[in-house]
């Protein structure tokens, strides 16, 4: 049971704030502030609601964006070839209009990956509870919402009932002391942080991340952060809200205005963890010891500093020596390998986890006067519509045009290569997405995560990089 | 949803660690508006080469796991999306129940939205039901949801927790929509409140 005078973590102050009902074995009934929805997920559940003779609990509450299947090619408007892609998203469609819930459809500049466009209209704000049938809803935490991903189940749960059915998690604190040395960001951050915890690391958890690192970031970086704290197998990841998060927000669309917004701004300065709150389990890592940080395997817990060689199956224990010995072959690598020997194929630049402004930046910042390594091809994916256009007007799609990527339309793209953006068998991709999942890319495809500059010092290159030893020249 | 009571039946072993949705039911196979017909390709790019041929060394090919209903396997299965097309393949291609140590959060989840039981077991316990399911079709287990068991071919028994609510509801087919529906006052409540203390939201 709650006790709501003892002292609390942020996230049990969100699950209190939410709760509905309890029952006596301590399930509880959730309250949903914010339900995102797109096409992959929803069908099935806006036709459990038709079947039933159900409606949208809340469409107030409920925002729908196309964003796994839509083309990033300029020719969009001229439709889907793929006839599976057009049904789901022309269901989406159908879906929103006959429910009346909040929808960008594909032709609206705002389009573009749901968890970049929650937070830039001001959907996602503190405090909040939110929730979407995919996995990276992990995303919005950084505002010091509880956002997490949900199966089609719950998403027809929460469209009926605008409630969840939930048994709370376990509290831990993953804390990055210090700061971030010159060239290591967020990504480097949460790559290193799996790396440390696996995959199951967080299993049972939701993750408040804290220290002075984490609090130098901007809403984009900790949105990264919390973004791939699912890689790390938590249910939801934190960060407490603070000025940078009140600036943020501040302004946008759906953001409370004038009263409202003090009144909101009150509450909010109350989310934070107390001093001598509970956690069940606790990490902390040095700041100082974290470095550009690359994955080389399948998982993305097989992540090391881009200084380091590809580890033998033989140095790991229990199941994963076979797991990584197949990651190996997988990936067409060999143990002892220096990882800045790693010739790539293609780079990668976007998905929810780096297809914001900021990473546009870092990666054009690398790329200004420079060209892609012959035989590499090169793509960016802005996260949203809007990020396309603040680009474009900072003339961050010169830079890229001028090194020889192509300057996509905003999407999920080839983060999971549900449209036609897909690796080839084979093909070698620096990547900014979440997974490096055998066939995430497309079939016999390899991925290495890393950050924006990384994958664009290593297009430039033709092999992974170390950017600190790479000169960068900002604008 | 049904039932879900008892159940004898092959297990087939799969012991690798991190078996992620996007093994279980790839990418492509998630633009469809259905639930049903997704068996044909669980674990697609693991059962079939390129060209749709199957691969005869995987396990779900070999005549003696062709009628697979539990799957024993390694760490952490079922890491990655949220995608409901995982349990929807595995429910479809006729598996019931899932043994591992752990389970990723979403895919135990939506395990139970399906009818399927996600059965977690310590290493131990896990290394010998493996090799009981290795025995091919000869080796029928046997799990008991009232009694919370997992029985061997040869009669070992091994506890299980489950969390009792989840039970209930696997015993019984029933539809979490329904069991919510009824506490619509109080959700009512809860939104009149709020609308009172946090408008903005």
């Amino acid at each position: 049971m709650t006790n709501i005078a003892a002292a609390r973590t942020l996230y049990d102050k969100i699950w209190d704030a939410h709760v509905v009902d309890q029952s006596e074995d301590g399930t509880c009934l959730l309250y949903i502030d914010r339900h995102l929805v797109h096409e992959v997920t929803s069908p099935q559940a806006f036709e459990g609601l038709r079947m039933a003779g159900r409606k949208v609990h809340a469409p107030d509450r409920t925002i729908a964006v196309p964003d796994h299947n839509v083309p990033t090619t300029l020719d969009r408007q001229k439709g889907i070839d793929n006839e599976e892609s057009r049904i789901q998203i022309d269901a989406l469609d159908h879906n929103a209009r006959e429910f009346g819930v909040h929808y960008y459809p594909v032709n609206d500049i705002r389009q573009g990956i749901v968890h970049i466009v929650g937070p830039e209209q001001g959907w996602t704000l503190p405090g909040m509870t939110v929730v979407c049938g995919d996995s990276h809803t992990a995303t919005h935490g950084a505002f010091g919402a509880l956002a997490h991903g949900i199966g089609t189940s719950e998403v027809e749960h929460v469209l009926a009932t605008q409630t969840l059915i939930q048994k709370k998690s376990k509290n831990m604190k993953v804390e990055i002391t210090g700061r971030l040395a010159p060239g290591v960001t967020a990504k480097d951050v949460v790559l290193a942080i799996i790396g440390h915890t696996g995959t199951a690391g967080g299993t049972g958890y939701v993750i408040e991340y804290c220290g002075e690192a984490i609090r130098g970031l901007s809403m984009e970086g900790r949105m990264t952060i919390c973004n791939m704290a699912i890689e790390g197998g938590a249910r939801a990841g934190l960060i407490a809200p603070d000025e940078t998060t009140f600036d943020y927000a501040k302004g946008r669309p759906h953001a409370p205005k004038g009263a409202q917004w003090e009144a909101a701004l009150n509450w909010w300065r109350t989310l934070y963890s107390d001093a001598d709150a509970h956690w069940d389990k606790v990490v902390t890592l040095r700041a100082e010891d974290i470095a550009p940080t690359v994955t080389w395997g399948t998982s993305p817990e097989d992540a090391l500093p881009i200084t380091a060689v590809v580890p033998a199956p033989e140095s790991f224990s229990d199941g994963k020596i076979d797991a990584a010995r197949r990651s190996l072959d997988y990936m067409g690598l060999t143990a002892g390998t220096k990882l800045t020997d790693i010739a790539i194929d293609a780079v990668f630049i976007g998905s929810c986890t780096n297809g914001r402004i900021e990473d546009l930046r870092a990666a054009a910042d690398v790329l200004r006067g420079r060209k892609l390594a012959d035989g590499v091809r090169g793509m960016v994916v802005p996260g949203s519509g809007l990020v396309r256009a603040q680009a474009e007007e900072e003339g961050l799609d010169l830079i890229f045009k001028e090194a020889g990527f192509e300057w996509r339309l905003a999407g999920c793209s080839m983060c999971l290569g549900m449209n036609p953006d897909q690796l080839v068998p084979g093909e070698r991709c620096a990547a900014t997405s979440n997974r490096n999942f055998e066939g995430r890319q497309g079939y016999k495809g390899r991925t290495h995560l890393m950050s924006p500059a990384m994958a664009a010092a290593a297009g430039v290159a033709g092999h992974l990089v170390d950017i600190r030893e790479f000169t960068v020249q900002p604008a | 949803m049904d039932k879900f009571t008892t159940l004898t039946g092959i297990a087939a072993p799969m012991p690798l660690v991190n078996i992620d949705t996007d093994m279980i039911i790839p990418k492509q196979f998630l633009k469809t508006i259905k639930r049903s017909g997704l068996g044909v390709n669980l674990f697609d790019e693991m059962r079939y080469d390129r060209d749709g041929n199957e691969i005869a060394d995987f396990v779900l090919n070999q005549p003696a796991y062709r009628q697979t209903q539990i799957l024993v396997a390694g760490d952490n299965f079922g890491c990655g999306s949220s995608r409901e097309h995982a349990p929807w393949a595995l429910l479809d291609f006729g598996i019931r129940c899932v043994i591992s140590t752990s389970f990723a959060d979403i895919f135990f989840n939506n395990c139970f939205k399906n009818g399927i039981l996600p059965i977690a077991l310590p290493q131990e316990a896990v290394d010998i039901l493996m090799e009981d399911a290795r025995k091919g079709a000869n080796a029928r287990m046997t799990v008991d949801l009232e009694n919370q068991t997992v029985s061997t071919s040869d009669g070992q028994e091994f506890h299980f927790d489950i969390d009792p609510f989840r039970k209930h509801c696997l015993q019984n087919g029933l539809d979490d929509i329904g069991l919510t529906i009824e506490k619509a006052s109080s959700i009512q409540s809860y939104e009149d409140q709020m609308a009172q203390a946090r408008p903005w939201i």
